[in-house]
């Protein structure tokens, strides 16, 4: 690791004003993963701002029709959570699936929004929920959030302050986990609510978590895993690497696609 | 160099460190607590696991400075010099519960956590699902499958 100063601010304005003065600063989260890549120095910031002592930032509650969640609220503690069992079982189970249970107890779902790793978990549910990512400075549309791999909308002293989630009468995720490191090779995050029908899909595409508008076409017919039969995407634009070849990945996508709209109509 | 305290094993402790330290390098080379192992330095085999307030963390991923006013638990507070073992040490070492031994302070603070929170009566695939951050590059899972349960229900007599 790079030598770097470290501030521990305990409010959201406070963290903002770090951001400010050390525009070379980064936020740490739960650290899983800006640690690691600190210790490779693939990231070298000047300062890190720690966000865990910053109040009001973490828990799950519903809040009208959305369920909502502070951005410093580790995975564990969404995985447990009764309030978003209850509202969205399929979202719950999202940070279950997520590295171990060492990691869940760190790991957060700000964190990792932020972080929009290629093969992370919550970008898709995220994007498979059109969810709304609120920031100290303005509230973000999943859709126009995720601009490609490790990159998102974010500006810079921009800070993630919630996730709200519109509840989806039917959702779920289905991954297929690299049996190492327990990322998704493929993970598809499916989602119904009135006529909003979204397929997104993350670990497979080569610039990050995807929607698949002509899987959503095909379940507007009907929300079953039926309608998809048959169906795959193109090769052209998925990952290849050691693990599974583009081929392979674009036809998991059709595969964890189908899994995700039973387990969603069970 | 910045200060840190926390309670370490029910001690309070204090420091004065580089912002790059981490949590196991302030507890085997400040505190010299050595029990707490450094296996692959990049989260995944859990050598180095510890409770902070109570939960499971791999200590080589959090820096000491993030622990300001934390409380940890490490292997050596499980039991007083000379004292009894803990009752999930006892099973470890009742059931062969290790080759090495490196993996074993993490996998015993691990078994812990399981125990927290999924209660005393373990089965084996529970057990086996939940050790999924703990390697035991021996091998030697059988052993320690069958040391977590019987420590697990030795807990809740004790």
């Amino acid at each position: 690791m790079y030598a770097f100063t470290f501030h521990q601010p305990t409010t959201v304005r406070q963290a903002a004003n770090l951001l400010a003065k050390n525009p070379e600063a980064k936020l740490l989260a739960g650290g899983h993963s800006l640690i690691p890549v600190m210790k490779q120095r693939l990231a070298s910031p000047s300062a890190i701002v720690d966000l865990s002592k910053v109040e009001g930032i973490s828990g799950v509650e519903m809040k009208g029709r959305s369920l909502v969640i502070g951005a410093m609220t580790r995975h564990a503690d969404v995985a447990n959570s009764v309030v978003a069992k209850e509202a969205m079982p399929g979202l719950a189970a999202v940070p279950g699936s997520i590295g171990d249970p060492q990691v869940r107890n760190m790991g957060t779902i700000g964190g990792s929004v932020a972080n929009n790793d290629p093969n992370a978990d919550y970008p898709a549910a995220c994007l498979g929920l059109g969810a709304t990512i609120v920031t100290n400075k303005r509230k973000i549309a999943a859709d126009d959030f995720f601009t490609g791999m490790f990159s998102t909308a974010l500006e810079d002293g921009e800070i993630i302050v919630k996730i709200q989630f519109p509840v989806a009468k039917k959702a779920a995720y289905e991954k297929f986990k690299h049996p190492a490191s327990g990322f998704a090779l493929v993970g598809v995050f499916v989602s119904k609510r009135a006529s909003d029908i979204r397929v997104a899909v993350t670990g497979a595409g080569s610039n990050g978590v995807f929607r698949v508008k002509s899987f959503e076409e095909a379940l507007k017919k009907r929300f079953a895993a039926k309608s998809l039969e048959g169906m795959s995407i193109p090769a052209t634009g998925m990952n290849s690497d050691i693990h599974a070849s583009a081929e392979y990945r674009a036809h998991l996508v059709g595969v964890m696609a189908r899994r995700a709209v039973a387990k969603a109509t069970a | 160099m910045a200060a840190v305290s926390m309670t370490v094993n029910g001690k309070a402790v204090t420091g004065n460190v580089d912002p790059r330290t981490l949590l196991v390098q302030f507890l085997r080379e400040n505190l010299r607590l050595t029990g707490t192992h450094v296996g692959c330095d990049t989260s995944q085999c859990g050598a180095c696991v510890v409770h902070i307030n109570g939960v499971a963390v791999k200590s080589c991923t959090i820096l000491a400075l993030q622990l300001e006013g934390a409380n940890v638990l490490t292997i050596e507070g499980l039991a007083a010099p000379g004292a009894p073992l803990h009752p999930m040490q006892e099973a470890f070492r009742e059931n062969h519960g290790l080759q090495c031994g490196f993996c074993t302070p993490g996998m015993i603070m691990s078994s812990l956590d399981i125990v927290r929170r999924k209660g005393n009566n373990l089965d084996e695939h529970t057990i086996r699902e939940e050790l999924d951050g703990n390697i035991c590059r021996c091998t030697g899972y059988h052993n320690i499958v069958k040391a977590v349960a019987a420590g697990a229900k030795a807990m809740a007599k004790s």
